[in-house]
């Protein structure tokens, strides 16, 4: 029993010492105080500055947008590179495989260095095409990695197969393979959204000066402590929080239905 | 046995079955090689089938018979040769323009369509010449697809054929392997193709399930009319199944024909090991039609050169067990295996085993007679009698051939001579000659070959890749790995396949011949 109770609090303990400066924002956003620290009493007054503060909502937008753009652009990028490295000479991927991981476990900063570097040398530096190619650059491998296992899961036979009846390549390819791999292209945009959306380091050395997603906004706005010039932004970051909550709730859910589902079968 | 790679051996007639003229070839194979990363997967490899019939490809893992079957599919292409469709060169023809179909091994349905979108794949792709009269009364041809009534039509038949009437709906992971195996049917023949390929078909069901199968392809081959071309390694389907056997090993076609003719008549030793249950002895022909085997002299059908080492097969079936003192040949029985249907008795005579099937059983401990008539046995030429090969003399008077290199007696190239203290081979006539890097021809006996297992004993090293039990003793082949030489051998110690050992030979069983005239010093 005692053991019980130990192995319950120390599961708490962990739990407070992830999640305390989360649910410390969380609460303070529901007080119209400045400074965090300073109770004024409850109120959604922080809430209602958010949705009426016209530019946070722009750079809301523009995060969304951005994120869609981008990661798009890199599923597409990525399902292509991906198939491209699964069908090439074993002498030809096994290298290729191995390079297209190279941005995943390089430093972020290098990465945005180096595309600021490149975009001030021909000319596309800090603007929207520049920003969008810099999330694409970050959000690409990662499509590749989730998109590769479900085509070394796929049965090869079936592409033969689909040949074999009279398809010719293309249509072999979208009617048989891309359905066989959706749900690894469907992880891989997914999580390209989430990647592009929080991203602040490759977001600053690319964006135009005039643009602000909410990582950069936010960084901007708090960049001297606590003493952030826009309380709303605890508002923002709570609901953001409870958004991702929720999502990955979802995600959860629809998991374990699906399991449950492939073994009723 | 390159003469057999040219066409069929003696295609038997074939009966009221299979009316077929020779001339109806509806594939042809020319000189058809595929090398993969270096080894030939098929090598040299030349075969027709005729239109109509179910020709099985028969062989151990390996021995490319489903590559083959894929250069015909168009999954893979030809490294050299050709292969012509009705007379027409199809070898670059990419898989969906050859008018032939596919059932894979594993099935290969697509799990994202239910069974009739399944089955309708190919139908949807397809596009058909349609005639059409225009105002001016002028008819006109133009490529047109199906229409949804005419797939749906086709696809209930095709699912009709194979049993799964009703089925179109159902989703292909609610469905056990057999049924997943005739849909994967249903789909190749819905699109009429001319050819049906097979990859093993049977090969992931359960016995019972196989067998019932069976025997419905061969329905459904007689019902549809159109070739099958059958890949399996189980010899007993393609004996059931098949109208021609085609049996390949390491690439290579070791012959065709009918069921019949390759279970009574192999070729060689590989083909009567691998089809169906045999006793191989090594014999000697002592006579016309006379054969001696296990110290006694058989009559025999065939005939072949007085004097010939031969390889005899006898069926384990066609043995006549007999009273002790009756029978040609006499023995102890030492093991009875009751099989179902028969029993099967292992009689030691001599030195030698003979297994026999027969539905009377005898006790271990036996002396009993044995009988076999001369139908019962078949001879066959030595694949090989003697190991050959090109090598070459080094500095020290060694010879290097076969990945390896021994000692030898190099003093046999030139009757008379000797050597002088340097090394130089002096001649009969007191001529001084410098051996390095003479070419030489060198020859080895079977029996001269010994193996051992401390691999760096022997000159040559290799693994073992064949064992064949020869009665009284193993004929065993160790391949080398760089060059892959083979030495083939015999000896009574029972090795196990993949083993690496080492290969010596004892200096005056090398017999060295000149290659050409060598320059003097």
């Amino acid at each position: 029993m005692v053991r019980k109770i130990l192995s319950v609090a120390l599961c708490v303990a962990v739990l407070l010492f992830i999640y305390s400066p989360i649910l410390l924002l969380v609460v303070y956003s529901f007080t119209s105080a400045n400074v965090i620290g300073k109770w004024e009493g409850f109120s959604f007054s922080l809430y209602g500055d958010l949705f009426r503060n016209a530019e946070i909502m722009q750079i809301l937008l523009n995060t969304v947008v951005l994120a869609l753009v981008a990661a798009a652009l890199s599923t597409l990028l990525g399902t292509a590179g991906a198939i491209g490295i699964f069908y090439s000479k074993k002498r030809v991927a096994a290298p290729l495989r191995g390079i297209s991981q190279i941005p995943v476990i390089n430093a972020e900063i290098v990465t945005a260095i180096s595309l600021a570097l490149l975009f001030s040398m021909v000319a596309f530096y800090r603007t929207y095409f520049s920003l969008v190619i810099g999330h694409m650059v970050l959000c690409t491998p990662f499509v590749v990695l989730s998109v590769m296992p479900k085509l070394k899961q796929m049965d090869p036979n079936i592409y033969e197969a689909a040949l074999d009846l009279g398809a010719g390549p293309t249509t072999a390819l979208f009617k048989v393979v891309i359905p066989q791999i959706f749900s690894g292209i469907t992880a891989g945009f997914m999580l390209s959204i989430t990647l592009s959306l929080d991203d602040y380091i490759v977001t600053a050395f690319t964006k135009p000066k005039t643009f602000d997603t909410i990582s950069t906004y936010v960084y901007n706005a708090v960049k001297n402590g606590t003493n952030s010039s826009t309380p709303a932004l605890r508002a923002l970051s709570a609901l953001i929080f409870v958004v991702m909550i929720a999502a990955v709730l979802i995600l959860n859910l629809r998991v374990r239905k699906h399991s449950a589902k492939e073994s009723a079968k | 046995m390159a003469e057999m790679k040219k066409a069929k051996l003696s295609p038997e007639p074939k009966g009221e079955t299979s009316p077929l003229k020779k001339e109806e070839k509806i594939i042809e194979i020319v000189g058809v090689s595929k090398i993969f990363d270096d080894t030939a997967a098929v090598d040299n490899v030349s075969l027709y089938v005729r239109k109509g019939e179910f020709i099985t490809f028969l062989g151990p893992s390996g021995c490319g018979k489903t590559t083959t079957l894929r250069m015909i599919a168009g999954f893979d292409i030809p490294t050299s040769g050709k292969i012509l469709l009705n007379g027409k060169d199809i070898t670059d023809l990419p898989p969906n323009k050859r008018p032939v179909n596919t059932v894979f091994q594993r099935y290969a349905l697509f799990p994202h369509y239910n069974i009739y979108d399944n089955v309708a794949f190919g139908l949807k792709l397809k596009k058909i010449p349609v005639t059409y009269v225009n105002d001016k009364g002028e008819t006109y041809t133009k490529m047109q697809k199906l229409t949804r009534k005419e797939i749906d039509e086709k696809v209930k038949n095709a699912l009709a054929v194979v049993d799964l009437e009703g089925f179109e709906k159902r989703s292909v992971s609610t469905l056990s392997g057999g049924q997943q195996q005739r849909v994967a049917i249903a789909r190749a023949i819905v699109n009429e193709p001319e050819i049906l390929l097979l990859d093993e078909p049977l090969g992931a069901l359960d016995l019972k399930m196989r067998k019932e199968m069976q025997i419905e392809l061969k329905e459904m081959h007689k019902k549809l009319g159109i070739t099958f071309i059958y890949v399996t390694h189980d010899q007993e389907e393609a004996l059931t199944m098949s109208d021609t056997i085609v049996v390949m090993k390491d690439g290579q076609i070791q012959q065709i024909g009918t069921p019949t003719s390759i279970y009574n008549e192999p070729a060689n030793a590989f083909v009567a090991n691998f089809i169906g249950d045999s006793n191989l002895f090594n014999g000697t022909m002592v006579g016309a039609k006379l054969v001696r085997f296990c110290n006694h002299n058989f009559k025999c059908l065939d005939d072949f050169e007085k004097n010939e080492k031969v390889d005899v097969v006898v069926r384990p079936e066609d043995i006549k067990m007999t009273n002790a003192d009756e029978g040609m040949l006499k023995g102890q029985v030492i093991s009875v295996v009751f099989k179902g249907v028969h029993y099967e008795i292992t009689v030691k005579v001599g030195k030698t085993e003979v297994v026999i099937q027969n539905t009377e059983s005898r006790n271990v401990g036996d002396t009993i007679g044995l009988d076999i008539l001369p139908d019962g046995i078949h001879i066959m030429k030595k694949a090989f009698t003697e190991n050959k090969y090109d090598g070459y003399i080094t500095k020290k008077n060694t010879v290097v051939f076969g990945d390896g290199e021994f000692e030898c007696d190099v003093t046999q190239l030139y009757p008379g001579s000797h050597l002088d203290e340097e090394g130089y081979l002096i001649t009969a006539e007191g001529e001084q000659l410098d051996l390095t890097d003479t070419d030489v021809k060198v020859e080895v006996g079977f029996q001269s070959i010994e193996i051992s297992d401390n691999a760096e004993e022997g000159g040559a090293q290799g693994h073992i890749v064949s064992i064949i039990y020869k009665g009284d003793h193993y004929q065993v082949i160790v391949r080398t790995e760089e060059n892959e030489e083979d030495y083939v051998l015999d000896t009574e110690d029972l090795w196990n396949e993949n083993d690496f050992v080492g290969v010596k030979i004892a200096p005056e069983n090398i017999r060295l011949t000149l290659k050409q005239e060598i320059k003097q010093k």
